[in-house]
């Protein structure tokens, strides 16, 4: 078990913010009626997800993984291009599930007139 | 190079390619939609089935994606496993393709046919490559496509209800997408590889991390709303109720490849000693199955409508998948991966049936069911069958998994689960004997003028219901595949 400490929770702020963003997601997810609105917490889920996965790919002063050449080559620091990588395959997903869900939303429009899913259930 | 070598990737990529060929023909012949699929899922089958035999005589299968060696590379492992559910799934879905020649005429509008199709072959694709793959991130690419074809097909119709069925389904199958992708990017912090048989290697050093815990957490319950898993399953009915009566053929694979997503998170990332004995995991799994099979059952009994009952029957039957991997020996995994291809067949018929009777009259109310079975013989026959073996009543292969699964929670030490399956056996009995016994027994209200489904529709029905007897009675034919899946699974 680590001791949580003042100093470990700043020193690891961008996972923390990952973990905030998750959950204001999931709140919107859950609370608000609207389902473009529903969408956009979704968006908010997966987007902290994503930089969950850059963050930890990421060091600091280090540069893009390019062999360096010349005197300085030895003692440059390349970051880890494995998560971004991933997360390129990881943004197209999260696109086409948008894009999806987009056209789902536009024909559910045009059926029942409203977008707030209370309405909606009133009216199936 | 030989062939044989490379059919791993070729048993993948022929529906993945006919998918993208499909629009262009629905463009510029129409008519051609149906036959092409069939060839190419015909043709998967046949490849499945040699990959099977290869795998049995010569043992699991490695193939690197362009060559590159793991870990760097992507590697697909079709173990016993993988070979196994690549013929199940091509075997249900080829079944699927000739049932919708003439069935899905009547359901969607000729320009939806061609796009029918290909998100058919592209979420057979995607299922088979989901068992076969041997990376972590993989899995879940091949999710997400499997993800996004079953959206779109279940709202493919394009009325009202089954668009915010579809929607509902897509949200909620979303959030678990990115529970998973949360978890493998937990993983990889950890151990710093996606290959799954090298990250089983690095694991064990760090199982007392928070990192993997949780890890392990979110992967679980972001596959278990895959799988459908009880108080996940809210997706399920509606998707299922509003969509057409192939769909949920096609779901039930959908949902059984979630399940073998968890087994391979247990058994081939974590090792089967950490998940049954340090954390618990495996005893979790089966307490939740248990109380799904229970649950979902007393809420068939309660429907009326013929497709939210059998989709209710659907999330109790995948637990008892669930139930047999949770139970953690040898003979408990042994019987849950029967039931994945035993469930598959059976409902597969059910769905069948319920189609053609939708197809020829309408009728979806139970209630309403009086007199068919001596207007439709031949289905109504193929229900009863498949509904017996719903129930479990030897010789259909019903019984032979649940009996599986309850002697080995008998030999486990656990008689408790074994008294859930009797009872959910007798849960089962009510609600499918109630349909029976009003198509036979009940008299209609009004006489309607009908005879049996066409004969595209008839033939897979009848096949369905024939394996429903000869998985029965030759339960041997699987379980030589599925003995030593288990042992690799558990490492004996």
């Amino acid at each position: 078990m680590i001791p949580i400490e003042f100093e470990f929770l700043l020193r690891h702020y961008n996972y923390w913010t990952s973990v905030v963003l998750v959950m204001i997601g999931l709140y919107t997810m859950i609370v608000k009626k609207n389902l473009i609105k529903k969408l956009m917490g979704l968006n908010l889920v997966e987007t902290a997800t994503f930089l969950f996965y850059i963050s930890m790919g990421d060091i600091e002063g280090g540069v893009a993984p390019i062999v360096a050449h010349g005197e300085h080559a030895t003692d440059v620091v390349y970051i880890n291009p494995l998560p971004s990588v991933l997360i390129l395959t990881a943004i197209v997903v999260a696109l086409s599930t948008t894009a999806l869900a987009l056209a789902l939303v536009i024909k559910i429009y045009e059926k029942y007139g409203t977008l707030n899913s209370e309405r909606i259930l009133e009216l199936m | 190079m030989r062939l044989s070598s490379h059919l791993p990737i070729i048993v993948i990529l022929i529906p993945w390619i006919t998918a993208y060929i499909m629009p262009i023909i629905g463009y510029k012949w129409k008519k051609w939609c149906n036959s092409f699929a069939v060839v190419a899922l015909a043709l998967s089958f046949i490849i499945s089935l040699i990959l099977a035999r290869f795998v049995l005589v010569n043992g699991p299968m490695h193939y690197y994606m362009a060559g590159f060696m793991p870990p760097w590379g992507i590697e697909l492992v079709v173990d016993y496993l993988g070979a196994y559910m690549c013929v199940v799934i091509s075997f249900i879905t080829l079944l699927v393709a000739l049932y919708s020649k003439e069935y899905i005429t009547k359901e969607l509008s000729e320009q939806r046919r061609p796009q029918y199709y290909t998100l058919l072959l592209l979420l057979t694709g995607s299922m088979m490559g989901a068992s076969v793959t041997g990376d972590l991130f993989n899995l879940f690419v091949c999710f997400e496509i499997l993800s996004i074809s079953s959206y779109a097909l279940m709202s493919i119709t394009g009325e009202g209800k089954a668009l915010l069925a579809g929607y509902k389904y897509l949200l909620i199958g979303a959030i678990a997408s990115s529970f998973v992708l949360l978890g493998i990017g937990h993983l990889y912090i950890s151990t710093g590889t996606l290959n799954m048989a090298d990250m089983f290697v690095r694991l064990p050093p760090l199982y007392s991390s928070w990192t993997v815990l949780a890890a392990l957490a979110l992967l679980i319950v972001g596959f278990s709303i895959k799988t459908a898993l009880f108080p996940l399953h809210v997706w399920l009915p509606d998707a299922y109720t509003n969509a057409p009566c192939s769909v949920p053929v096609l779901s039930t694979l959908v949902i059984k490849v979630g399940a073998v997503a968890i087994i391979r998170l247990l058994f081939n990332i974590f090792q089967p000693s950490f998940v049954i004995n340090t954390i618990p995991m495996t005893a979790a799994l089966s307490y939740m199955a248990a109380i799904a099979i229970i649950v979902a059952s007393l809420f068939a009994i309660s429907q009326t409508d013929i497709k939210r009952m059998l989709a209710y029957s659907s999330v109790c039957h995948v637990a008892y998948v669930i139930l047999g991997i949770g139970i953690g020996t040898e003979l408990g995994l042994t019987g849950g991966m029967l039931h994945i291809l035993n469930h598959a067949v059976t409902k597969g018929c059910l769905f069948f049936c319920a189609g053609a009777i939708i197809y020829k009259t309408g009728i979806r109310n139970i209630r309403e069911f009086g007199g068919l079975g001596r207007k439709m013989p031949v289905t109504m026959g193929a229900f009863t069958l498949a509904a017996l073996s719903m129930v479990g009543l030897p010789p259909t292969n019903g019984f032979m998994s649940k009996f599986y699964i309850a002697l080995a929670a008998m030999t486990a030490g656990r008689p408790e689960l074994a008294i859930v399956i009797l009872l959910s056996s007798l849960l089962n009995a009510i609600y499918f004997i109630r349909v029976i016994n009003i198509t036979y027994f009940g008299i209609p209200e009004e006489e309607i003028d009908i005879d049996e489904a066409p004969p595209t529709m008839l033939y897979p029905i009848i096949m369905l219901a024939a394996c429903c007897l000869i998985l029965g009675f030759g339960a041997e034919l699987p379980l030589t595949i599925l003995r030593p899946a288990a042992q690799a699974l558990l490492g004996v």
